[in-house]
């Protein structure tokens, strides 16, 4: 009945969002224009797909508990990948869809292979390593596929008349909007799942996972590869809502992003990650237009100078945040406000205590 | 063969920096459990308080040398205090909770270099380096500017002198035993958590002083430096071992010479990609690190 209940409600939800292209609704600055204009709609629609890109991050931090500072990177490979071969390598939409499903396969698998034979604090180091290659190799522009720091433009030919122009925002919106339910669905099917089950006892307790005679390091692997290639989905819809990949997707910064964004929302929470990626691309984009408006410009250069900075906004409130409501949104709605990040400390431990890294810092004192 | 040896040389001053960054960062992991991303920010402070004291000096100091060296003295301190300030503010209340303390210290990175680039802009500063330093030897026929050498030595010098202190002093002691194991310290009576404000305090002065090296070395500060400079050290870290010093100056300096040669005799940022497929190498091979177990002073 609860599921039923649960099914209807995320049903509602979805169609109340699909509807919105229809609206002609004065937003009264919160956007900077009407809920129905092609800017809005771009932009709503970047915070559907950012928030479908969290949840897949949810699923590796919130349910297994796997610190990764490197998802950015899965992202990043929809987005350029797509670029490059509709225009450097003049394919077909859907050539370049396919390939760039192959890589968003094969090199989780890869990475993930590497980066998990160690685990807790070490894996995060390794896994922005990772990230930070590909950012390199984006920087080099190697055979000028990458465009450097420019980027490189969708070729727009390659793409279905209804999603090119002004006009047509309304159709991206709704893609954007389908990869959210796609991934929304997926999660919420595989957490409930046997390896699902498998990922969250993996966040309690790894070793008690290795008693049962269950390999953790194959779940995980499963689950980084599940996670990143629902990132490079993500990244293929991003593209073409923007019409173009930039270096900026790639930087160490945007990795961050994806982490903040799932602790607003509420760790290990469906609701949760999606409305924490929701709110803080809104807050992205639209904190550098408030900070310019007349309210900020009056107060004082000491108060002034730093609210002109998003990321001096954004930082300081995810540090309140951590220390006042580590549940994040969904917590306080669900009123567990302390649990989110709680469930996951247990499994940064478990992994610290793991042979494989090196330091054992009196794991079974704190146990 | 000049080539060669001006490569290594200053490779050698790449990985001084990676090796004071990759000391504070491995000794705070190794006593607390916590990866301090703010490490970075540090860094940027450090170098930004040098330049900034430095031009304020300009008045009242003729000596462009001397200005650099009191800049330099008050932005070590400026570093000490940050490091201080943050663990005993945002780390000290978040005790035991690992990952919260590792998350505030991901939101101070990105609010502090913020901060920075709101104050001074995010276009790169001139570092007011007195002339001598971008003077050169002459080392077997290759030209190595002076400043390389300083680099080196203020590596070595900080590498003994760590381990002097963890080997010699009552405090270094704590340290060494609260690496090994922390409960049983505390269990015996001695608060530990003085030592994790000092072990702070002296990373923030490491981290400091590779941001004014590191201004010395490019001869400018941007805000992004610290960023750029952390991601090589947490790789330096994770090669060395986590929790070694003696690891970290060994894999500081395999990470900078190996950037260097690849950089020159393949191509320019290639060398970058090469440190990573170093990592991912020992990771496959040796997932503990150079220094494999939790010793911090051999």
């Amino acid at each position: 009945m609860r599921t039923g209940l649960r099914l209807g409600v995320a049903a509602a939800v979805f169609a109340l969002l699909a509807v919105v292209p229809y609206l002609s609704v004065e937003t009264h600055g919160v956007f900077s224009s009407p809920l129905d204009s092609p800017g809005t709609l771009q932009l709503l629609g970047l915070m559907l797909v950012l928030g479908g890109v969290a949840l897949s991050y949810d699923l590796l931090f919130g349910y297994t508990g796997l610190l990764s500072f490197g998802h950015a990177l899965y992202f990043a490979v929809g987005v350029y990948i797509m670029a490059i071969a509709t225009t450097h390598w003049d394919w077909a939409l859907w050539q370049a869809f396919l390939f760039t499903s192959l890589v968003g396969l094969v090199l989780p698998f890869l990475l993930g292979s590497i980066s998990l034979r160690v685990g807790g604090i070490a894996f995060a180091m390794v896994t922005l390593a990772f990230a930070e290659a590909g950012s390199v190799l984006v920087d080099k522009n190697p055979r000028a596929w990458t465009g450097g720091e420019e980027g490189v433009a969708l070729a727009f030919d390659k793409l279905p008349e209804s999603f090119v122009g002004v006009l047509n925002t309304k159709n991206l919106y709704w893609l954007a909007l389908a990869y959210l339910v796609i991934v929304f669905v997926i999660v919420t099917w595989v957490v409930d799942s046997s390896p699902g089950r498998v990922w969250q006892a993996i966040r309690e307790n790894e070793r008690r996972v290795e008693v049962l005679g269950l390999q953790p390091f194959r779940f995980k692997l499963m689950v980084f590869v599940l996670a990143s290639f629902l990132a490079t989905g993500g990244g293929v819809v991003y593209v073409l809502l923007i019409g173009g990949a930039t270096p900026q997707v790639t930087t160490p910064a945007f990795t961050l992003a994806l982490l903040l964004m799932v602790v607003i929302g509420g760790a290990g929470t469906r609701w949760g990650a999606v409305l924490g990626g929701a709110l803080y691309t809104f807050l992205d984009n639209r904190l550098l237009d408030w900070s310019d408006s007349a309210a900020v410009r009056k107060l004082p250069g000491v108060l002034e100078t730093p609210l002109s900075e998003p990321l001096f906004v954004l930082g300081t409130l995810f540090i309140l945040l951590v220390y006042f409501i580590p549940g994040g949104i969904a917590g306080v709605l669900t009123l567990r406000p302390r649990r989110g990040l709680r469930q996951i400390e247990a499994s940064l431990r478990g992994q610290e205590a793991e042979p494989a890294t090196a330091v054992d810092d009196g794991a079974e004192a704190r146990a | 063969m000049e080539t060669f040896i001006l490569l290594t040389i200053t490779g050698l001053g790449l990985g001084a920096m990676y090796f004071l960054v990759a000391s504070g960062l491995s000794l705070i992991y190794g006593l607390m459990g916590v990866l301090n991303f703010a490490h970075g920010a540090f860094l940027t402070i450090g170098a930004y308080a040098t330049w900034w004291f430095a031009e304020q000096l300009e008045g009242s100091i003729g000596s462009p040398g001397l200005r650099f060296f009191i800049g330099a003295v008050l932005g070590l301190m400026a570093g000490a205090v940050v490091g201080a300030v943050v663990e005993v503010a945002l780390i000290r209340p978040l005790y035991q909770r690992h990952i919260e303390q590792v998350l505030v210290t991901v939101g101070l990175s990105l609010a502090l270099v913020a901060l920075v680039q709101a104050i001074w802009g995010p276009t790169e500063q001139l570092y007011p380096v007195p002339e001598w330093l971008f003077d050169t030897t002459s080392v077997f026929g290759a030209n190595v500017p002076n400043d390389r050498f300083v680099e080196i030595a203020l590596a070595v010098v900080t590498l003994v002198g760590l381990l002097a202190f963890l080997r010699y002093t009552r405090y270094g002691l704590i340290i060494r035993a609260g690496v090994e194991n922390r409960a049983m310290v505390t269990a015996l009576g001695i608060d530990v958590r003085r030592a994790f404000t000092l072990v702070f305090a002296l990373g923030g002065v490491a981290a400091a002083l590779a941001g004014i090296l590191s201004g010395v070395y490019f001869g400018s500060v941007d805000p992004e430096r610290g960023t750029s400079l952390l991601i090589f050290a947490f790789i330096v870290v994770v090669i060395g071992g986590l929790g070694s010093i003696v690891g970290s100056a060994m894999a500081a300096v395999l990470v900078a010479l190996t950037q260097q040669y690849v950089n020159f005799y393949a191509s320019a940022g290639i060398g970058d990609l090469a440190v990573v497929l170093l990592l991912a190498v020992t990771l496959l091979v040796r997932p503990a690190g150079i220094a494999g177990r939790t010793v911090v002073a051999h």
